[in-house]
């Protein structure tokens, strides 16, 4: 710390209010915690992970009211009256949902540090573009890094979940499920957790070497 | 890392903030969506003493347009705001500012980043100093005497440093006239980076389209800020027919009028060929609309 600061080298504490998948938390932190920090070290919530710590990997990504941001690009106390969600948010007890299931199907992962981003990020994106396109949603993807799989399962992974949301949508406008001859929305009008496993992988290659590690 | 400590003020009002900024000094920093101040401190390249978050204060967000056909875009207004903006809102005229957005970071980036922390940080690869620039935009400043506007021209001086005074606070940004033959484009080594280069034009075609009335051409990752290109804008005016040959000739003569720095992104050469790259294809793309 400079020496024409010392006031502020003092543990300055701060007294915040911050609302975290649904329920509201006070605390006593420092200033300068990032929201990151916060969530992790404060709150114990260490679903969402930390990586760079300057907005380049998106390891840290929670939605705030709604919308995809970095939780190590911004101060906690930015935050107050903001809802926040992580990803603890997504899975009802030990059910994943329907995001989740899609990238356990499509191997979207596989040593998982950076899947809560990546989760927290479609989950943003798909909110505000139920109808994004394959192309929009690899430009989306290009916003957090993964080390292990290349990218091609998590863009598989979040097109398959908007089209089956897509899909769960329609049927539930429509009163009443019907086929209309497309063969991934007429699957699509199950829900995730009636879908047997591998059906999700008819359109990609599940045993291909890329992914086989 | 983790920033250094500071004391952190929420302000109410605009006023308020001011007049804060004025008591703190040089020990303040303002902060809006932080997506660059707030990486800075990580690192430790910032260590502000005081962070003054103008980030809730109300009426500080969003686009208008006024009588005489210009655009005011509120300092807080977001990124992706201006991206999302419905067609009404931009019309034909201002349809370059919602394209270039692709170009600035990544979607989480753009739903906290703001138009005006962005043209304050001064960054010289930034879009939104580039637009400023290309497009005559005013900046408008608020400080203990009140507002005053700044041109976009007087408003960079250099490397992140601005006319902005320390206690004064950007509030909004007016871009006065449609532009409806503009474009912006850019390379970077990954998508989302800071460019490399960025180039942008906007052109005005004579009725009929034979030729050039008046054309502007701004560059940015070349120097210090985004600098115009007379020598390009002339080309483009003088030189004929628009088409593939012009904005090649054009491209050219832009590349060789600046004297880009050699770094870690490029060397100059490669500045170059790059400029000669992008100056032709944001003349196709602005030509395009």
């Amino acid at each position: 710390m400079t020496d024409n600061a010392p006031e502020h080298t003092a543990q300055q504490r701060q007294l915040l209010s911050l609302d975290v998948n649904g329920e509201t938390h006070e605390l006593l932190t420092e200033p300068r915690r990032t929201l990151v920090d916060v969530l992790r070290h404060d709150l114990r919530l260490t679903g969402t992970h930390v990586g760079c710590e300057h907005g380049i990997c998106g390891a840290c990504t929670v939605l705030l009211d709604g919308a995809p941001v970095r939780a190590c690009l911004m101060f906690a106390a930015q935050a107050e009256g903001k809802e926040i969600r992580t990803v603890e948010s997504l899975a009802d007890g030990t059910r994943l949902n329907d995001l989740q299931q899609a990238f356990s199907e499509h191997h979207g992962l596989q040593c998982g540090f950076c899947t809560p981003g990546f989760l927290m990020l479609a989950e943003g994106f798909l909110a505000e573009r139920p109808e994004a396109s394959k192309e929009e949603i690899r430009e989306v993807v290009a916003s957090n890094l993964c080390r292990c799989t290349g990218y091609q399962t998590i863009v598989e992974a979040i097109d398959d979940c908007a089209a089956r949301r897509r899909a769960a949508l329609r049927s539930r406008l429509e009163g009443t499920a019907h086929h209309n001859g497309d063969s991934r929305d007429s699957e699509d009008e199950n829900t995730s957790e009636t879908v047997p496993p591998g059906a999700a992988c008819e359109e990609v290659p599940c045993g291909s070497t890329t992914r086989s590690r | 890392m983790k920033p250094a400590a500071f004391t952190y003020h929420r302000a109410r009002d605009v006023e308020g903030a001011t007049r804060l900024l004025a008591e703190l000094g040089d020990e303040a920093k303002v902060i809006a969506g932080g997506q660059s101040l707030v990486a800075m401190m990580n690192f430790r390249l910032a260590r502000p003493g005081h962070l003054v978050d103008i980030g809730g204060l109300a009426g500080l967000a969003g686009l208008r347009t006024d009588s005489g056909g210009g655009l005011h875009i509120g300092a807080l207004t977001t990124h992706h705001a201006v991206e999302t903006a419905p067609a009404d809102a931009l019309g034909p005229g201002f349809a370059v500012l919602r394209d270039a957005m692709r170009w600035v970071g990544h979607l989480p980036i753009r739903t906290r980043g703001t138009v005006g922390g962005s043209l304050a940080h001064g960054d010289a690869t930034a879009e939104w100093c580039l637009l400023a620039v290309l497009l005559d935009a005013e900046l408008v400043a608020h400080g203990p005497d009140g507002e005053r506007r700044i041109a976009a021209a007087e408003f960079f001086h250099g490397y992140y440093t601005t006319a902005l005074e320390p206690d004064e606070i950007l509030v909004e940004v007016v871009f006065p006239r449609p532009a409806p033959h503009a474009a912006l484009t850019e390379f970077a080594e990954r998508q989302g980076d800071f460019a490399t280069v960025s180039a942008a034009v906007d052109l005005e075609p004579a009725d009929g389209g034979g030729h050039f009335t008046a054309a502007r051409v701004a560059l940015g990752g070349v120097d210090a800020m985004p600098v115009r290109v007379p020598e390009a804008e002339d080309a483009l005016v003088s030189g004929g027919a628009p088409g593939p040959e012009l904005y090649a000739r054009t491209a050219a003569v832009a590349a060789e009028s600046v004297d880009p720095p050699s770094d870690g992104n490029g060397s100059a050469h490669y500045r170059r060929v790059l400029i000669r790259t992008l100056v032709a294809r944001a003349c196709e793309e602005a030509m395009a609309r």
